[in-house]
């Protein structure tokens, strides 16, 4: 079954949550239907809930997620490839659209399954108003927090994964996005001059510490966000 | 021996009744109102299906498929206010989020690949494959269900591969006969004629119930007619209603035959493989055709490949440069019988046909549009794009500037190039470095 493979929760045993979630869930199944065996698994309901919890995402905004999901995996293979992603036209016209492409498969995978497709979008979850504050600090940091939009964000400019924005990295990025607009020389200006500007260590490379500095006044929460509507 | 007897009357019942009550009148163009009555009886049963749905469906829970609506919040200013910039602004670290926002709402939604799946019915018309979440709600509307599988598998499904068997024979026969003759006006009414009765033959053979409108500007000898492309079935539709030239490749097999056999009744401009990559002498051919007014007008469809009838795509620019009039014309299906649309990359041809021969019926409505011209100062693609909104306005279609070929090939690197004009007028536009 294509929802398998949800990464757990940390901190929550596998089988004690089941049976917890039985107890939630027993209530809740109005269609009367009769819950399912006990491999944890093969339960419908559990792997709902428990990509709804991991991603906190709610449940119906998952099942468009799947339904979408579904929609692009033309040759119903159960996951996507890059080809099924480089095909949507409004993101191959975009300039940054093969380093998006990227982001789905980290460490040169080249199957993306639901869990992590869901995953990726998960970063740009809006933050919603009452997270803050009321998070219990033993669960892990939610997806969509800002340092974690702000690392989606980094890893677009830093292609080979060290930590750290250099020059080169910063120039190829900067390619991408004017084409053959602009000079090799302009360019490099630009490359130079927002090196410096961000970088405190003086290493002639940005390290997501300065990345984050540099933008600590940018209202990441609202620019990387996408609403689902309910 | 008994056995083969009353086999054999069977047989020549059948067909008699075939002849009579089905192959006679469409050879004169006059209808029995046979159809007209079956449509009535299945928009009956289709009303009460979907009462019996909407009362079973309240109850359940409300998870629903919706994959064509839109799903996210989209934000749709333009480059410089997303970049919160005016003119001039630097360049900031933080512009990769605008884009990287943009490239993952396109992930989630966007508009071309919805258009390459089949239409969702909001009401079910008792053929699950057009409900994907059909699921039991009671004994009565299940038996009727069955009952209409019964209907289509036993009683239609035959009826019309019969018909379409001798559809296809009368038009390769005919077709032929009719070649013999010297060319003249004799001629010509005759091919019409074989053409007319064999297309009225397959359209029975499919169901189908055509409405045209606007008949007084029905395409001339001369033109060129344009219409929007759904199936392979919308030349049958248009045939039916007048005789044109095709345009296209030349198949093997079966196709291959029937194109052969029609060539010799009238000239329809069919190409070889190898011919239809040189563009020039693809456009030649069709200017030198329709410079013979005694020709008739040539059919094309210059999105190039089937959409799902919801929207119309970017018309190719290349039937418009032949110059010469062109005669739109709007086909709108009726999702509520059956699904028209060819998902070629799902259904091969074989089973397609199967798929249309199964459905209730194929319902559409065909407009004539009055003929347009290319205005002065305009280029091929702004006369295409008009005559494309002049079509999705009449035909009640969206209008999308997509490439239909997409679903296909990769998208061209012009319209990559342009968002890179924008961003790079932004951050080095008035030399502020």
């Amino acid at each position: 079954m294509v929802l398998e493979g949800w990464p757990e929760v940390q901190g929550i045993p596998g089988w004690n949550f089941h049976q917890r979630h039985h107890r939630v869930h027993k209530d809740v199944d109005q269609a009367g239907r009769g819950l399912c065996p006990v491999d944890r698994l093969r339960c419908p309901n559990y792997t709902w809930d428990l990509g709804s919890r991991y991603s906190q995402l709610s449940q119906a905004s998952l099942l468009r997620l799947y339904h979408r999901f579904r929609a692009l995996d033309r040759n119903k293979k159960g996951y996507l490839s890059r080809v099924d992603l480089q095909q949507i036209g409004a993101l191959a016209v975009n300039p940054l659209g093969e380093r998006i492409i990227d982001s789905f498969f980290p460490d040169g995978n080249l199957r993306l399954d639901f869990p992590g497709f869901v995953r990726v979008l998960a970063h740009f979850r809006p933050v919603d108003d009452e997270d803050p504050g009321m998070r219990d600090p033993k669960e892990p940091e939610p997806l969509n927090s800002r340092m974690n939009k702000l690392r989606f964000a980094f890893q677009l400019y830093d292609l080979d994964r060290d930590g750290k924005i250099s020059r080169h990295e910063m120039l190829q990025v900067l390619r991408l996005m004017v084409g053959v607009q602009v000079t090799e020389e302009q360019l490099e200006s630009i490359a130079d001059r927002t090196v410096q500007e961000a970088d405190e260590d003086g290493d002639g490379a940005v390290s997501f510490l300065e990345f984050t500095k540099s933008l600590e006044k940018m209202d990441v929460e609202q620019k990387m966000s996408i609403r689902i509507l309910k | 021996m008994e056995g083969a007897e009353l086999a054999g009357k069977i047989l020549s019942t059948w067909l008699t009744l075939v002849i009579g009550l089905i192959l006679l009148p469409s050879a004169f163009g006059v209808s029995l109102g046979i159809s007209e009555m079956y449509m009535k009886i299945l928009v009956k049963t289709l009303e009460w299906a979907t009462i019996r749905i909407e009362k079973g469906v309240s109850k359940e829970s409300v998870l629903k498929n919706s994959a064509s609506v839109g799903i996210i919040q989209r934000d749709e200013s333009p480059m410089e206010k997303g970049l919160s910039g005016l003119r001039g602004r630097d360049f900031e670290l933080s512009d990769v989020f605008y884009f990287s926002k943009k490239g993952l709402e396109a992930i989630v939604e966007d508009e071309v690949t919805q258009r390459f799946s089949s239409e969702e019915l909001v009401s079910w018309n008792l053929l699950t494959r057009t409900n994907v979440n059909f699921h039991y709600i009671s004994l009565r509307l299940t038996m009727v269900w069955v009952l209409g599988v019964i209907v289509r598998y036993c009683v239609l499904l035959p009826l019309r591969v019969t018909l379409a068997f001798i559809g296809i024979s009368l038009l390769v026969l005919g077709t032929t006969l009719v070649g013999q003759l010297p060319d003249g006006s004799l001629k010509n009414w005759l091919s019409e004629l074989v053409h007319l009765t064999c297309c009225r033959i397959c359209v029975r053979a499919l169901s189908g119930t055509i409405h045209y409108h606007n008949k007084q500007y029905r395409p001339q000898k001369g033109g060129i007619c344009v219409a929007n492309h759904t199936s392979p079935i919308d030349v049958l539709i248009l045939t039916t209603d007048g005789c044109y030239a095709m345009v296209g490749q030349v198949h093997g097999g079966l196709m291959g035959i029937i194109q052969r056999a029609m060539v010799k009744a009238c000239p329809h401009v069919w190409f070889e493989r190898s011919e239809m990559k040189d563009r020039h002498l693809v456009t030649k051919r069709l200017k030198e055709h329709i410079a013979d007014k005694k020709k008739l007008p040539i059919l094309i469809f210059p999105e190039g490949t089937c959409i799902n009838n919801t929207s119309v795509m970017m018309f190719k620019k290349g039937s418009f440069e032949i110059g010469g009039t062109i005669h739109p014309v709007a086909i709108k299906y009726n999702p509520q019988f059956g699904d028209a649309f060819w998902n070629s990359s799902k259904y091969n041809m074989v089973s397609y046909l199967l798929r249309m021969m199964t459905s209730w019926a194929i319902v559409c409505d065909v407009w004539y549009m009055p003929p347009m011209t290319r205005e002065e100062g305009e280029d091929a693609v702004q006369f295409a794009n008009r005559v494309k909104s002049a079509i999705a306005v009449q035909g009640g279609l969206a209008e999308l500037p997509w490439d239909g070929g997409l679903k296909r090939a990769k998208v061209k690197d012009t319209f990559k190039e342009e968002q890179q004009k924008n961003y790079s007028k932004m951050i080095v536009g008035n030399g502020s470095l």
